[in-house]
């Protein structure tokens, strides 16, 4: 679940106004697609979520958890309620796939008989069983964003945040993708999808937020990009 | 946390990392081995001038009304009493002629008698920095007639020492800074490649510590690794170039510490420099990735 209100923030550093004003709730359960120009503040929005920035003002509290306060030492606490997804899938190339995704497992603590399981489960999950031993070098873009998000979901986070997670793959690839993002919102998982393409978006009715220049432009329960 | 885990990670990425590993060891071995033979030939600078400044004796000159033998062998203790002295070697007044005769031409001294000589003192100091203060100690000593000490010897000498002291201990300084310097930036290259592997588990949900551990477990055994091998490769070097040394016509005279006095000390400053380097590197390296 993600309650904002009245968030912005502002990169010293550029001396940006990334998010103005910005008020949403997301609850748990829902499947969001986040769009809007490039630029507009997307990318900020979910590092908000994940805590890698912090708002400059107002309130974000994601998971129960009070982004704004949040100590440091308590962050990962947070963090594994979480499952994140990049563009670039951000896999670990001396790995193969079976470990990639154990990994995550692992430097959370979890017991070897558990990971011994559970890994297998996801993989199977998300369409790559019998691709264990690969490296990641050796499968398509479609295949390792699969590592990726098997690897978000390891953990049973509550939510999944993506950030174009399509944006490297071909149009049959991404709607493959999305509708594994679907299965996994159906299985009961929080998700929100942040992407540029007009057309998968379109493609599904799911609540649409838009974001222009940093504020909150549209919110529509029923899809539709831009309203279109 | 499971131990396991910690030290398969450590030596995973030690591995998997192989070239820079390879390349934090070899600096950090060629790191201490310029510091250790700096070290070493200070040292051994040092103990040459000691023996350089060992044969500066100081005489001691026994007053006539100590004629008797006994009682001028009586002043050794109060000589050896002074803190500075580190011998006092008799000499009667019938050794100090033989002495003398044996060096010039007995024939010149013929008639002459054993009572022209006093009795006498050779004494040796501990620091002859402190000469002029001991000489005045020693004259103070009832029975003492007259002190014979070369003082500007003694300066020059203090002077040179002083010198390669300071100079010993810039370079060394320097060396270290630069040292550290040198290693923690290789370390620092050497876990540039990792901070993804690191960015990816905070955004799992690994605690810092839990990241952070089998950094502290690599650098540990890397440090380990090139203090060892820097330890046995000064060693080498050494006995060679001091083998070398002995065996040259220069090296009759000289006197060099043998390796096995220094060994010990050697390693473990070796040991403990390179162990510092490869954990406190290491987790300092790290420490700007595990801001996110
Ligand atoms: N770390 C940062 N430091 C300074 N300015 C930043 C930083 N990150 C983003 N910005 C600025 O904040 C604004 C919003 O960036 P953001 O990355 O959130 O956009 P976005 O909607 O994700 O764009 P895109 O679709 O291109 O990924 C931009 O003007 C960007 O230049
Ligand atoms: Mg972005």
């Amino acid at each position: 679940m993600v309650l904002m209100k009245n968030v912005r923030k502002v990169y010293e550093s550029s001396n940006t106004v990334a998010l103005d004003n910005v008020s949403l709730t997301i609850e748990d359960g829902e499947f969001v697609f986040l769009v809007g120009p490039s630029g507009s503040g997307k990318t900020t929005l979910m590092k908000l979520i994940t805590g890698e920035v912090r708002p400059t003002s107002g309130k974000v509290v994601v998971n129960d958890f009070d982004m704004g306060t949040i100590k440091r030492r308590k962050l990962p606490k947070m963090r594994r309620t979480l499952g994140v997804v990049f563009q670039d899938y951000r896999l670990i190339e001396n790995m193969n796939v079976y470990d990639n995704v154990a990994f995550a497992m692992r430097v959370v603590g979890a017991p070897n008989r558990e990971i011994r399981t559970r890994v297998p489960y996801i993989l199977e999950l998300v369409g790559l069983d019998g691709r264990e031993k690969r490296m990641p070098g050796e499968l398509s873009g479609g295949e390792q964003q699969r590592v990726a998000i098997a690897r978000a979901l390891v953990n049973s986070p509550r939510m999944i945040v993506a950030d174009e997670p399509t944006g490297n793959l071909d149009p049959v690839r991404s709607l493959e993708l999305m509708l594994l993002l679907e299965k996994i919102n159906e299985m009961g998982t929080t998700v929100v999808v942040v992407t540029h393409e007009k057309e998968l978006v379109n493609a599904f009715s799911k609540r649409v937020i838009t974001i222009d220049s940093g504020e909150k432009t549209g919110d529509s329960s029923e899809g539709g990009y831009y309203g279109v | 946390m499971r131990l396991g885990y910690l030290i398969r990670e450590g030596f995973r990425s030690i591995t998997t990392h192989g070239f820079m590993s390879f390349a934090t060891v070899a600096i950090i071995v060629a790191c201490l081995i310029i510091m250790g033979s700096v070290s070493l030939l200070a040292m051994n600078i040092d103990v040459l001038i000691k023996d350089l400044e060992n044969q500066n004796e100081i005489v001691v000159f026994v007053d006539e009304s100590l004629s008797d033998e006994a009682a001028a062998r009586d002043l050794q203790r109060n000589i050896e009493a002074i803190d500075n002295v580190s011998s006092a070697q008799f000499v009667s007044r019938g050794e100090a002629m033989n002495n003398f005769m044996s060096k010039y031409d007995a024939t010149l001294m013929e008639g002459i008698d054993e009572d022209v000589f006093r009795h006498r003192f050779i004494v040796h100091l501990n620091d002859i920095a402190y000469m002029s203060q001991t000489k005045t100690e020693l004259e103070a000593i009832r029975g003492v007639a007259k002190v014979n000490a070369h003082l500007d010897y003694a300066k020059n000498f203090v002077t040179i020492r002083n010198v390669v002291t300071a100079v010993s201990m810039v370079l060394i300084v320097m060396l270290v800074f630069v040292s550290f310097f040198i290693m923690s930036n290789t370390i620092k290259l050497a876990t540039f490649g990792r901070r993804e592997e690191i960015a990816i588990m905070k955004m799992v949900g690994a605690t810092n510590s839990f990241i952070r551990l089998p950094f502290v477990v690599e650098g540990l055994a890397l440090g380990m690794m090139g203090g060892a091998i820097a330890f046995l490769a000064e060693w080498g070097l050494y006995n060679l170039v001091t083998g070398r040394l002995v065996n040259s016509a220069a090296g009759t005279l000289l006197n060099v510490i043998p390796f096995r006095n220094v060994a010990l000390e050697l390693f473990v400053v070796f040991m403990a420099i390179s162990i510092l380097v490869g954990v406190f590197g290491g987790v300092n390296a790290i420490r700007n990735y595990l801001k996110v």
